[in-house]
């Protein structure tokens, strides 16, 4: 089982929490402030697994990370999860997100957390892997991507519009808060199939 | 409508959407809480408002806010708006929300039972699959109860993507409700062979998690999973197979050999890493599981520990760490084939990644020998060195003490070796471990024997050097080890070369930094010393260094008796009396070291951790029984008093005690000195226990080596733990010399001696200890129990899941399936009594009028025959007596509700006009297709739902009421996006009285052949369609199948047929009915006017097919409009409320109802399910409702109620629809 997926920054701040049992806010940013310190600790060349398990009950849990550029993508899982598995698994879950967005960078998830969402629904659901074949999971993605635009149809047009338009000024916005590079570089891993 | 809509969306656009929200909040870097709250604030607005668009717009902001730590509990009940919306793209955001802040606590998750269930059966694929995917979140029991069946149905969906989803949630429905998995598992299993390779990989998830818990129920399953291992070519899936296995072949070692040879050839033939990985694993847990050392086998672990050595050697960090981890568990059964890749692991130790290294001090842990302990041990000592200030550092304290410590020191020939290492780890600064250091010597003095003196020696040393431990960091957890040498010091006293100068460290005033409970160890033990002492001096001719040595301690103790610590204090105030007693008589010559001595004789046993739990209970003692009877609750506030006064009260309780004369007594001790003289496991008081040792076979041949401890001893400061190895080194030598000279001599013995070092290579027999190793074992008491029982948690969830999956199911087990209420049946012949229609609705209020009290009179007799008839359609239909017995209160209810329209409206059914009817209806009709995948839910028996309601009645009468009034809005939300649960928000019908079951179903014709039981609610999206939805249910024992649906359509209400149908063509119900079964269909009727009700004629036709013939066979209806179903249940408040009323544009009616006989909140509720209102408040007796139709015409009530008298005061702009909806209302009541 999958206890829990974070996502967050260099600095710590949250791009997505997902738990998948319950816990209060207090405690889930508990959990993502002292997961982020354990990670941020690590250098780049180090394994990829932690025992953090006092974080989300049990010593059976493990933490298993990966780092791209500015984002921490973590896994927390029990024992019945394959390692590498859940590395190949997080490889997927970063591809997807860089074909869904076209190149994805730390803006997107941060802009659109709601469809980063919606894509890892499409590979977790309840804590157990659902899909890792990446083509299966963009196809559902863009059919309902397809049905949301059928949906708003004409009367989403003004506010597509409108958003359009407000969202013109957002390339300003990395240069105010000093981003850097933040392209997710996704390196080629040898494949796990 | 279309124009409110395009305002809606205007209004959107300049509300704040989530990404408007993100660069709000990265723009107020500062005051970026303030700014948050005034968001939350505008939330709270936009969720006010009525359109569904803003507030799916709300709820998704409110789900980023969720991330950033705030709670928006608060927003449950808005979340289950935005989810019950038609729309995916708005259900998908009040899904989203609903996973990530509902749990089981929330108490809006129960509303969402009937939602959740129409998205589940939605034809739209992406519905359910948001459904699931939500639901496999926050799932509770209850949902998990009333779903399981829904879910279990969407196993076999024609979608692949459905199937897979559904499969997987089971999962968390059999965590939540156990009872599902029996009755589930057929089906779970048969998905281990879907042809969608993510289905199959889903079940195998599914059952991988459940065999994990219980995996004895699974063994069963082996022979499949085996052929799936086999013949699977997805990673995915093998793993979790090979996982499964893994946990499998503890159980069936049979299982393990089958396993060996595809295992090896995967782990030969796989390229990838993560699978080569699993395999080497679960071929270690065969091989655990197989008895150790079977020769066949060997190959297979050498594989295994060749390969993990390419993992371990491979630059990837990852597969070093996990050739590491799986090393490690070889290691327990096979230690002997990891010990030769010790050369490996020692070079992990060096490794930047601080994981790895943890993972090498573990396989460290299980490698040492006696061999080589001293050298692991060293070189780790290193690594402790080099780590300073780290808690890598404090974990490599723990390992070593680990190590050194493990089975009984086990592996230790040379304890002043370990006393020395001991005593340099007390030179780390910041450690946090000096409690297990301390704790440690303490148990190496306490147990062997032979080491005393020097450990005594040792602790003199630290004692003296106490100010290196404190130094200038008080707080440091190594001042606990003063705790260890203090008492060593004071216990061991006569060990000491110098006491009086360890007694004058121990009291130097510094000590009173320590902490209480070290400075408490201090002031005893320094009387201990101090008895040491006395004894000493008093044999040597200068008598006058006793009374100094006295003066001296009177001289210190009061810096202790000031002291805050209250331990302390008391031990230091009672031993200062002591002394100045003792001085006192000193002074007087007389010779107190023997008394003195006399206070500390005695010698303590180390008793083993769970020596208390073991003591057996004795026979015929019951612990829970009550000594003395508890007094009474009024006997006790008279004893109260009483007892202050009467102090030999406890006199009374002693007789209780069965007196026992001396010889009985004398007698006992006898027979129990007897039993534990025969009793292998109780450690004699120690001179005997030191016999008995001596006395085991082979012991006495240990020679007995005299160290010499001058060179150790002798060393200045602290002691070097180094010189040992080189000491250790030469000691063998001069050993293995020694023995060869004996060996002859020995030979023979040698054989006869039992395996002591079992675990150890074969050569460590002849490392002999440096001491005679007395290590005294724990003291368990007599007659302890060997059960070992006791680790288990009884709070596993996964605990209730163990469940045997082999049996047959039984009836009971069945899942529970929603029901629709039987209705009472009507014969056709009754139904068809409606009088001629009147062609102008104009004349009816008059005509109504005249009629009122015929119809009740009418009414009335109506509802007298109907009891009679089910009373002997109960006798006619013994079939289904436990649904008849429990369904009663609803049938009666419902048969007041089914007798009503017919006669509320008798004169108004519009005639059909078929011939005029020309024009052919443009849609196509959405209900056939909406109704497929409601086909199976009802396909189980009925009793099975029934049966269990029975039990649980009492309890889930509130439960039900909730679901009922889901139920209604189940059918609202599908066409409306804000129709909520204002009456449950507004919590004006929640009441601790339960209601009664209620169902708007009602009976629309039946033969032998077929029932039928329709609902009709409006269509907030389209102002002028109305959806009837249809239960078929098959009363014969034939198959029907080509069912037909027509209605003859009138110039104001058409049914809606498909695109090139004629308009008198009838619709094809999209199912057929195997015998019993029920199954509903929808159908779309486009109406122009609302303003009142009508009647349609219909016709279904259908075949009826039994095994030797099939007949055609037709059953006529009449469909009822009534105004009622024109309205949908919208929510509003009571601001908006008020304006309504006050806007003048209203007309007002009113009606009275008597001799209603029910609590107002039933009353309530009735009015909410029947006739489709919300309650807006409700104070006391009054309540005020509203409800609006589907072409938006308000209707308010004004609900008042004093005895059995109900007014209801109303006002629409529409006075005639009122004037229907007003009598449908009086007709509903009329009935109870």
């Amino acid at each position: 089982m999958i206890k829990a997926i974070l996502i967050f920054n260099n600095h710590g701040k949250p791009r997505l929490s997902k738990f998948y049992e319950h816990y209060s806010e207090d405690t889930e940013q508990q959990i993502i402030r002292e997961t982020f310190h354990l990670v941020s600790k690590r250098d780049e060349n180090v394994c990829n697994f932690l025992e953090g398990g006092l974080l989300i009950g049990g010593s059976d849990n493990k933490l298993i990370y990966r780092h791209y550029a500015t984002l921490y993508f973590v896994f927390c899982v029990d024992s019945s999860e394959s390692e590498l598995g859940i590395l190949d698994l997080i490889q997927v879950f970063v591809e997807t997100l860089d074909k869904c967005f076209e190149n994805v960078c730390e803006l997107d998830l941060i802009f659109h957390v709601d469809k980063v969402h919606n894509i890892l629904a499409e590979m977790v659901m309840g804590g157990m892997v659902l899909e890792t074949n990446m083509n299966e999971i963009i196809t559902q993605i863009d059919a309902q991507n397809k049905m949301e635009k059928s949906e708003a149809g004409i009367a989403g047009a003004p506010a597509r519009a409108v958003s359009a338009v407000k969202n013109m000024n957002l390339p300003e916005m990395p240069r105010n808060i000093n981003i850097g590079d933040i392209s997710i570089k996704v390196p080629n891993l040898p494949s796990f199939k | 409508m279309a124009l409110k809509i395009v305002k809606g969306s205007i209004d959107r656009m300049f509300d704040k959407n989530l990404q408007d929200l993100v660069r709000g909040i990265r723009n107020h870097k500062e005051d970026e809480a303030k700014y948050i709250s005034t968001c939350i604030d505008e939330i709270k607005q936009e969720l006010k408002q009525d359109n569904i668009a803003v507030k799916a717009n709300a709820v998704c902001k409110l789900t980023y806010l969720q991330m950033l730590g705030y709670d928006v509990s608060w927003a449950a009940f808005n979340i289950v708006e935005v989810m019950s919306s038609s729309k995916f793209t708005y259900k998908r955001i009040g899904y989203l929300a609903a996973s990530q802040c509902f749990h089981e606590g929330t108490d809006v998750i129960m509303l969402t039972t009937n939602q959740i269930r129409k998205d589940l059966s939605s034809p739209n694929q992406y519905d359910t699959g948001v459904a699931l995917t939500g639901l496999s979140c926050f799932v509770t029991p209850d949902l998990a109860r009333d779903l399981a069946n829904d879910i279990m149905t969407l196993m076999s969906h024609t979608k692949p993507y459905i199937r897979k989803k559904a499969v997987l949630i089971m999962y968390k429905v059999f965590l939540k409700y156990p009872e599902s998995l029996r009755p589930a598992f057929p089906r779970l299993k048969e998905k281990l062979e879907d042809p969608d390779p993510g289905v199959q990989s889903a079940a195998v998830n599914v059952i991988c998690e459940l065999a994990r818990r219980n995996p004895k129920n699974y063994l069963s399953l082996a022979p499949l999973f085996f052929k799936l291992m086999t013949s699977s070519t997805n990673n995915w899936v093998l793993i979790k197979i090979i996982k499964l296995f893994g946990a499998l072949t503890p159980l069936e070692p049979r299982l393990g050999k089958k396993l060996i040879e595809p295992l090896t050839n995967l782990i030969h033939s796989t390229s990838a890493m993560s699978l080569l990985y699993e395999c080497v694993n679960t071929v270690i847990a065969v091989l655990i599981s197989l008895s150790s050392g079977m020769p066949n086998h060997s190959a297979s672990i050498q594989l295994c520990v060749q390969k993990l050595r390419i993992l371990i050697e491979d630059s990837d960090q990852n597969l070093k760490y996990l050739g590491l981890l799986a090393m490690s568990k070889i290691l327990k059964t096979h230690p002997k084939s990891v010990q030769s890749h010790k050369d490996l692991i020692l070079q992990c130790l060096d490794d930047k990644d601080e994981s790895i290294r943890l993972r090498a001090l573990d396989l460290l842990y299980g490698m040492v020998s006696k061999k080589n302990l001293m050298e692991i041990v060293k070189k780790l000592m290193l690594h402790v060195d080099k780590a300073e200030g780290t808690t890598y550092r404090d974990e490599l304290l723990t390992k070593i003490i680990d190590i050194c410590s493990q089975n009984n020191y086990q592996y230790i020939t040379n304890f002043e070796w370990y006393i020395s290492i001991l005593v340099e780890l007390t030179r780390l600064e910041g450690t946090r471990h000096g409690h297990l250091i301390a704790s440690q010597m303490l148990d190496v003095a306490i147990r062997v024997k032979a080491i005393r003196g020097f450990a005594v020696a040792q602790m003199a040393m630290l004692l003296d050097n106490a100010h290196l431990l404190t130094g200038n960091t008080q707080r440091n957890g190594i001042c606990e080890v003063l705790y260890a040498a203090a008492w060593i010091c004071g216990e061991f006293s006569e060990h000491l070369e110098d006491p009086m100068h360890t007694l004058e460290a121990m009291l130097r005033p510094k000590v009173a930094t320590l902490p209480g409970h070290i400075q408490a160890v201090y002031v005893q033990n320094a009387a201990k010393l101090f008895a040491t002492v006395l004894r000493k001096q008093e044999g040597a001719p200068d008598s006058q260094a006793a009374q100094e040595t006295s003066q001296l301690l009177i001289d210190r103790l009061p810096l202790f008796v000031q002291s805050a610590n209250l331990e302390v204090q008391e031990r230091a105030s009672c031993i200062l009396q002591l002394v100045k007693y003792i001085q006192k008589l000193q002074q007087k010559d007389v010779e107190v070291a023997e008394e003195v001595s006399a206070l500390f004789a005695g010698e303590l046993n180390p008793v083993a951790p769970k020596a208390q739990k073991k003591v057996p209970v004795p026979e015929g003692l019951d612990l829970d029984a009550w000594i003395n009877d508890p007094p009474s609750e009024s006997e006790s506030e008279d004893e109260k008093p009483k007892a202050v006064f009467a102090k030999e009260e406890p006199k009374h309780t002693r007789p209780r005690h069965p007196e026992v004369d001396e010889k009985e007594l004398a007698r006992r001790r006898e027979a129990r000195k007897q039993e534990q003289a025969n009793n292998p496991f109780y450690i004699k008081s120690s001179p005997s226990s030191q016999k008995v040792y001596q006395d085991a076979p082979g012991v006495e041949h240990i020679p007995v080596v005299q160290i010499d401890l001058s060179v150790p001893l002798k060393v200045p400061g602290m002691p070097m733990s180094d010189q040992y190895v080189k000491l250790e080194e030469e000691r063998r030598q001069k050993e293995r010399a020694e023995k060869k000279k004996k060996e002859k001599k020995k030979k023979r013995e040698k054989r006869g001696r039992g395996k002591k070092g079992d675990s150890g290579p074969e050569s460590e027999e002849d490392i002999t200890p440096a001491h005679q190793v007395d290590i005294v074992t724990e003291e368990m008491p007599e007659n302890a129990l060997p059960s070992d029982d006791d680790d288990k948690d009884p709070n596993d969830p996964h605990k209730a899941l163990d469940i045997d999956l082999d049996k047959p199911l039984m009836d009971s087990e069945k899942l529970p399936v929603r029901t629709h209420r039987p209705e009472v049946l009507k014969s056709p012949a009754e139904d068809g009594d409606g009088e001629p229609a009147q062609a102008e609705p104009k004349k009816r209020s008059s005509k109504e009028k005249k009629e009122k009290k015929k119809d009740k009179d009418k009414d009335r007799k109506k509802s007298k025959e109907e009891k009679k008839k089910k009373k002997h359609k109960r006798d006619a239909e013994p079939e289904e007596p436990v649904e008849e017995q429990m369904e009663e209160p609803v049938q009666s209810e419902a048969s007041a509700e089914v007798a009503a329209p017919p006669t509320s409206t008798p004169t108004e059914e519009v005639e059909p006009t078929p011939p005029e009817t020309t024009s052919t209806p443009e849609t196509t009709s959405a209900a056939a297709p909406e109704s497929e995948p409601e086909e199976p839910k009802d396909t189980e028996p009925e009793e099975t739902k029934s049966s269990k309601h029975k039990k649980k009645k009492q309890k889930k009468e509130k439960e039900d009421k909730e679901k009922k009034k889901k139920k209604r809005h189940h059918h609202h939300h599908h066409h409306s996006d804000g129709a909520g649960d204002e009456s449950v928000q507004n919590g004006t019908v929640e009441e601790e009285e339960p209601l009664p079951p209620m169902s708007n179903y009602c009976l629309l014709a039946e033969n032998s052949y077929i029932k039928m039981v329709c609902d009709i609610q409006g269509n907030l999206q389209d102002g002028s369609q109305v959806v009837v939805s249809v239960i078929f249910e098959n009363k014969s024992d034939c198959f029907l199948k080509s069912m037909e649906f027509n209605v003859l359509d009138s110039l104001n209400s058409k049914l809606q047929r498909p695109e090139g149908a004629g308009p008198h063509d009838g619709l094809t119900v999209p199912f057929q009915l195997p015998p019993g079964v029920s199954n509903e269909a929808r159908f779309v009727f486009s109406v122009q006017s609302i303003v009142m009700p009508q009647k349609l004629k219909g016709t279904l036709t259908f075949i009826v097919k039994s095994e030797d013939s099939s007949t055609h066979e037709k059953l006529d209806f009449k469909l009822h409009f009534t105004c009622t179903s024109y309205l949908i249940t919208t929510p509003c408040y009571s601001d908006a409320y008020a304006k309504l009323l006050e806007s003048g544009d209203l007309k007002a009616s009113s009606l009275k109802l008597e001799g209603v006989n029910m609590p107002f909140h039933h009353l309530l509720a009735r009015i909410c399910f029947h006739h489709h209102f919300s309650v807006v408040e409700r104070i006391d007796s009054c309540a005020s409702m509203y409800s609006r139709s589907i072409q938006g015409h308000h209707v308010c009530l004004l609900v008042k109620t004093s005895g059995e008298t109900v007014s209801i005061d109303a006002k629409c702009d529409e006075p005639s629809l009122l004037g229907n909806v007003l009598e449908e209302i009086k007709q509903t009541f009329s009935r109870c």
